[in-house]
């Protein structure tokens, strides 16, 4: 009797975790964008912008703010791809001075983009590289 | 019985010793060339003298456009590093980690800070000035130098033993080692901390009271 329960709840273990484990081809896809593009992160952006994407005094702005981030999705391709030297708010602070370009490729853009948009408490989800292409068509 | 006793007591006295040994008066090296002098005791014998390799001396414009000299650090114990204020690679992690190791010493009037710009092209006081501002450290606490190419690379790489040059093929246009330099109050090197490295930084941080107190005695 008491076998036979062990078997059962074991069994059904199994199957609950196969359930839970099973992830969509997006789920998939997004995690590894978020995984790489965390890798470019720490090559590229950390420095100034810092590990928890906390920024540096008034010299680096924070990429904490979800406002601004859900606000400019559609233009951050084109501000790490070229770069930008006019003036930004983030968390209601006026962060001057430049941020240099970083002349990354298409995927690359499209991971980096995955990572800080669902990093430091933001939760965007996936971004293509199709939609890197469309942006880049519309940089100012 | 009363042997094993004994026994116990010695190994414990001896364990007791052995660690407070290790603990006690932990000093720092002295970095740098040395050099020996003769000298002439009182009583007309003579002895050889060890001769440290100082900082010499130096007057640069600070981030208020105020000439500053050594006589700004006597008595204090200083972090001394080189870096530049557009600079995109390790200096926002080097001041990142300086500005943590400012705020733990910000009420010791004791330690003090002093980061030389090696671009000696953009970097006018104006300009430090902002930065300071920015990385929210503006106080006569932490200076900011500015100088001449010769003065400030000469100054890096014979007295604070730090590379720095100019380097066109780079996209920053200058390439330099991150090292957060400590000096003692006699002017002599005591300590050389990647500052891009944590654990470096956080044994700086641990080697900052270990020098003061060199100097409590």
């Amino acid at each position: 009797m008491k076998r036979k329960y062990i078997i059962i709840s074991s069994i059904s273990l199994t199957l609950i975790s196969m359930f839970y484990s099973c992830q969509t081809a997006e789920t998939v896809q997004k995690d590894t964008y978020y995984v790489n593009g965390r890798d470019l992160y720490i090559k590229h952006c950390q420095n100034c912008h810092g590990e928890k994407g906390e920024g540096l005094g008034a010299l680096t702005p924070p990429l904490t703010d979800s406002t601004f981030m859900k606000a400019n999705k559609e233009n951050l391709a084109c501000i790490i791809k070229n770069g930008i030297s006019t003036p930004v708010t983030v968390h209601g602070k006026v962060y001057e001075g430049k941020m240099p370009e970083f002349n990354l490729a298409n995927i690359d853009l499209a991971q980096l983009i995955v990572y800080i948009t669902n990093a430091f408490g933001h939760k965007q989800g996936m971004y293509t590289n199709q939609q890197v292409e469309k942006d880049l068509k519309n940089c100012k | 019985m009363k042997k094993q006793y004994t026994f116990t007591c010695a190994i414990l006295l001896a364990a007791t010793l052995f660690a407070s040994s290790c603990k006690e008066d932990r000093k720092l090296p002295i970095y740098g060339v040395r050099d020996t002098k003769t000298i002439k005791n009182p009583d007309g014998t003579t002895a050889v003298d060890t001769i440290y390799q100082t900082i010499p001396a130096f007057k640069f414009l600070n981030q208020d456009s105020v000439y500053i000299t050594n006589s700004q650090f006597n008595g204090k114990i200083y972090v001394a590093d080189f870096f530049f204020t557009s600079c995109t690679s390790i200096c926002p992690i080097m001041h990142r980690n300086m500005k943590t190791i400012f705020e733990e010493f910000k009420n010791n009037p004791d330690v003090m800070f002093l980061s030389h710009t090696i671009d000696f092209k953009y970097d006018k006081p104006s300009v430090l000035k902002k930065y300071a501002h920015k990385l929210g450290v503006d106080g006569p606490k932490w200076q900011f130098a500015y100088g001449s190419r010769d003065s400030v690379y000469t100054l890096a790489e014979k007295s604070y033993l730090v590379a720095v040059n100019v380097d066109s093929t780079n996209r920053d246009g200058y390439v330099h080692q991150g090292f957060l330099v400590l000096i003692d109050k006699d002017r002599r090197i005591r300590g050389a901390y990647d500052g891009t490295n944590p654990e470096q930084v956080a044994q700086l941080k641990k080697d900052i009271p270990v020098l003061l107190a060199e100097y409590k005695k």
